[in-house]
């Protein structure tokens, strides 16, 4: 015993790449659904580009330098008094700030200087107006006290895909937009797998009376109306994210537990959680050890089209108005109003492209991981 | 000598998987006379199966492709035939029977729509006649009043008789050449018997040419007229039977030859300390009907058994599919609820909770079957191996964990170097060591094994055997052996308790039973067990 002990020092276990191997063959057939591949870093890019929606479009200058000092406005709150004012937060879009700092130094701003709910007073006619390059020098800077030669008269504070009826960017209002739309999306499919797979995973390894009577509170709650129930709910409680994430969170979970409780009720008589038995394991232990690695292909290859699920049905909420609380971003309340403004086809346009295009993304990006998951997959 | 019905020349099998080709077969040769019977023996993996396959072209095309050879039968090129005329060949002139009867027939369709589809397909054969003649066939495949069959699904019959009737569908356009894959493998030796008699009998009847598949050397040696044996793509040597099994010539032949389990059981010793004892035990599902699912009947898969172990000792339970062998195992295991008297070192353990019989887990082992489904895919072997000492002995530390995996992995044969590898890169007669290091690295004093053996070569089961052995002769441990095998329990048990249908058929020290059976269906069994013989008796299913 000793010399096999001498033998077989040192103990650590060899170190393996970054995957197994298994999971090393899922990338490469990942990777070779070409389309789903590069969805998969489209989707990506423009999700870290809108994590940073503030360094990009926002109304406030990302740097100022103010008598000798350096200021950060896009992460602190300064009082205006700072530069001889007197409100509360400054509003570095007048004119009087602008020319109190140009006039004492300098300031950088990001590339869209508008934020998802500044209010463009500087438009050449009544909200909403179309992109500015729909419309000659002369018209877009017409506001502007020095007409085309004012200096704000910039790239950065064009309207590039027009204003909305409260003349706010449209552009602006699209980036943090599709950022609260991932989010939601994310943060949904995430607590509701959570809580898809523990019932599911109860469900499947415990069977019998746990499971029957759980599949039939299922069934009575998943055919309750949730559109009432959501706007009885909206009544009562303020509209908001998590509000509504938690309304919505009590119907969605229910998606998983089908498949999670299928997969736990198929390996739970597999020899090895037998096995694992007759050693003396304990329940919860085969149920994470053993059960769950094979219930989350399942679950994974669900993800993405849950993602999309979420996002789409946030978007219809705020569309009909019972969504995301007035003046937040989001890209069903765009569609309303390009409903609402036939005369300004930009605004329909701009959500309708941008919710086909992450919808599709997020599509192409479910297939690919479908593929990845499949062990019949060959690649030739 | 005549023309071959089906003349095999140079031919090889690739397989392209994820821009890797592995060759499953290496330039085969083999011809088959009209009339004759050739079988291709080998293990799993010698491409014995790819082998015929090809000869259909039922490899999965395009990763599957032929780097060379041809395939002649009857003067036609196989591999370059049309599919119009593989079609008109498949079914008609070749035939194939398959080795798995649960899965070969179509669970949707009864006996008679699927004969009768062959029939209309080559025949044109339909109404009347058709019925006429499945009847005629399913008589001659040996299914008794085949006229109440007729309307019969496949999961109305039993394993057997659905052989039965994959043979009858082969033989309703009189084909020149049966292809039989492993036809008999999922079977009962006694219904293995009869089915190779079946065959037999229609081969002479029909006259026609049979390529059987096997691993069985047993089958070989009473069946055909000349075999082949594969190993690793190749055919390493071929012949008649008598000549290669009386001179093999190469030395995997002999190596294979020389398989057999062999070697005696330790001796009985009525003095030694009773580790297991069951005494009446019984275990009943519960059969219910109604609306209030009111228990009218049961299933006694084990129904009121004594069994007594003593350490050091080997009961080996023998019996037929269904005899309850299994669920008697279990039970004595405490995995599955039973009644009756359950003594494990002096502990009455029938009432245990499952909580309860924790502690005793690691005293109380189990090896299964099936060495790739009792290991999960996604832990590596020394995280298998360790899962009990995690449950029984959790003040270890990682070190000295880590030394008991490594040593009982070298205990098992296997050098303890590959414990950070996961299953799949191991064969399956090395995984079911691992399963065995499972259990031994506890140090149990009783361990049930269920056919431990049944799913592994020939080969690597006579290894298994003698490293059950030795094992057994180390750590002084009592066995109880269920298998329907009764050579690898002859060369294991002294003492055997033979089963069928929940219940004792015969009892006693190996010895005696092997040597002179007095029950019907054990001299059934031996019979058809040792020399492929179907005996005539009510004693045996069908």
């Amino acid at each position: 015993m000793a010399s096999v002990a001498e033998r077989t020092a040192p103990a650590a276990p060899p170190r393996r790449g970054l995957l197994s191997p298994t999971n090393l063959r899922r990338w490469q057939n990942f990777k070779a659904n070409r389309r789903g591949y590069w969805s998969f870093w489209i989707f990506m890019v423009l999700f870290v580009l809108s994590l940073c929606a503030e360094l990009i479009a926002n109304d406030r200058p990302l740097m100022v330098s103010y008598k000798g000092e350096m200021l950060f406005p896009v992460v602190v709150n300064y009082p205006e008094e700072k530069f001889g004012g007197f409100l509360a937060t400054t509003d570095y879009r007048s004119d009087y700030i602008q020319q109190e700092i140009q006039g004492n130094g300098w300031m950088i701003w990001p590339p869209v200087r508008y934020s998802y709910q500044t209010v463009n007073s500087e438009i050449p006619h009544s909200a909403p107006t179309q992109p500015f390059w729909l419309m000659d020098k002369a018209e877009r800077c017409a506001a502007y006290p020095l007409k085309d030669a004012d200096p704000n008269c910039t790239l950065g504070n064009m309207n590039w895909l027009g204003t909305d009826d409260q003349a706010r960017d449209v552009l602006s209002r699209l980036i943090y937009g599709f950022r609260i739309s991932v989010l939601f999306g994310l943060a949904l499919t995430i607590l509701s797998a959570l809580i898809g797979v523990t019932a599911g995973a109860i469900q499947g390894f415990f069977g019998g009376w746990t499971d029957l009577l759980m599949q039939r509170f299922i069934e009575i709650w998943s055919s309750m109306p949730v559109l009432y129930i959501l706007l009885i709910i909206a009544a009562i409680l303020p509209p908001g994210f998590f509000v509504l994430l938690g309304i919505m969170l009590l119907f969605q979970w229910v998606g998983f537990v089908g498949v999670v409780r299928a997969e736990f009720l198929r390996a739970r008589n597999f020899e090895y959680v037998r096995a694992a038995r007759a050693l003396g394991v304990g329940d919860w232990t085969i149920m994470f050890r053993h059960l769950l690695p094979n219930a989350m292909v399942a679950t994974l290859t669900f993800l993405p089209f849950i993602l999309s699920g979420s996002i789409a049905t946030l978007t219809s909420l705020d569309f009909l108005g019972f969504g995301m609380p007035p003046g937040s971003p989001s890209l069903g309340e765009m569609i309303a109003q390009g409903k609402n403004n036939l005369q300004a086809p930009w605004l329909g346009l701009t959500a309708f492209f941008a919710m086909s295009v992450m919808l599709s993304l997020l599509i192409f990006i479910g297939e690919a991981v479908r593929d990845a998951f499949d062990p019949r997959k060959t690649f030739r | 000598m005549t023309e071959p019905l089906l003349s095999v020349r140079d031919l090889s099998v690739a397989f392209h998987q994820g821009g890797h080709e592995s060759l499953a077969v290496d330039r085969v040769s083999f011809d088959i006379q009209p009339g004759e019977v050739v079988a291709l023996v080998g293990e799993s993996g010698s491409g014995k199966s790819v082998t015929a396959n090809s000869v259909l072209k039922l490899l999965p095309y395009p990763s599957a492709s032929h780097p060379s050879g041809s395939i002649l039968f009857e003067g036609r090129d196989m591999l370059t035939a049309s599919d119009a005329e593989l079609r008109h060949v498949r079914g008609n002139d070749i035939t194939m029977i398959f080795q798995e009867p649960m899965t070969s027939l179509n669970p949707l369709h009864t006996i008679e729509q699927q004969v009768a589809e062959i029939l209309e397909l080559h025949q044109a054969m339909t109404g009347d006649a058709a019925r006429a003649r499945v009847i005629e066939l399913l008589n001659q495949v040996g299914i008794r009043e085949p006229e109440k069959r007729l309307k019969a699904y496949p999961h109305e019959l039993s394993g057997g008789q659905r052989q039965r009737v994959m043979i009858a569908m082969a033989l309703a356009n009189r084909p020149k050449l049966l292809i039989a894959d492993e036809p008999t493998t999922a079977l009962d030796v006694t219904v293995q018997a009869q089915i190779l008699e079946l065959l037999k009998k229609l081969q002479h009847d029909y006259g026609m040419s049979i390529l059987f598949i096997t691993h069985d050397l047993g089958i070989v040696r009473r069946f055909a007229d000349r075999v082949g044996v594969m190993t690793k793509g190749r055919i390493v040597e071929q012949g008649a039977v008598a000549d290669v099994f009386e001179r093999p010539a190469h030395d995997y032949t002999r190596h294979l030859l020389d398989s057999e389990p062999r070697g005696e059981p330790p001796a009985a010793d009525p003095s030694r300390s009773v580790v297991m004892e069951g005494k009446d035990i019984r275990v009943w599902f519960p059969i219910k009907a109604g609306f209030l699912r009111k228990v009218v009947d049961h299933v006694k898969a084990v129904d009121g058994i004594d069994v007594t172990l003593r350490a050091g000792e080997t009961v080996g339970i023998v019996g037929e599919s269904g005899s309850g062998k299994t669920t008697l195992g279990l039970a004595l295991a405490r995995l599955i609820s039973s009644q009756g008297r359950i003594s494990f070192i002096g502990k009455d353990i029938n009432e245990y909770s499952f909580k309860q019989m924790r502690p005793l887990r690691d005293r109380l082992q189990v090896v299964f079957q099936d060495p790739f489904g009792s290991l999960s895919p996604r832990m590596s072997v020394s995280d298998i191996i360790a899962e009990g000492l995690r449950v029984h002995q959790p003040q270890l530390s990682f070190e000295e964990r880590d030394r008991q995996v490594s040593w009982s992995l070298e205990e098992v044969g296997l050098d303890p170097a590959t414990r950070w590898r996961f299953p799949h890169e191991f064969s399956g007669g090395q995984r079911q060591r691992i399963a065995i290091a499972r259990a031994m690295v506890l140090k149990p004093r009783f361990v049930m094994l269920d056919e431990p053996t049944s799913a592994l070569d020939m080969t690597v089961q006579a290894q298994v055997v003698d490293l059950l052995r030795d094992l057994q002769q180390k750590h002084d441990l009592a066995y109880l052996f269920i298998s329907h095998d009764l050579k690898v329990v002859k060369a294991l048990a002294n003492h055997v308790i033979v089963m069928r249908s929940g219940k004792v058929m015969e009892e006693g020290p190996s010895a005696e039973i092997f040597a002179e059976p007095k029950n019907d269906y054990t001299k059934a069994l031996m019979a058809a067990a040792f020399n492929l013989k179907a005996v005539r008796t009510q004693a045996v299913s069908q």
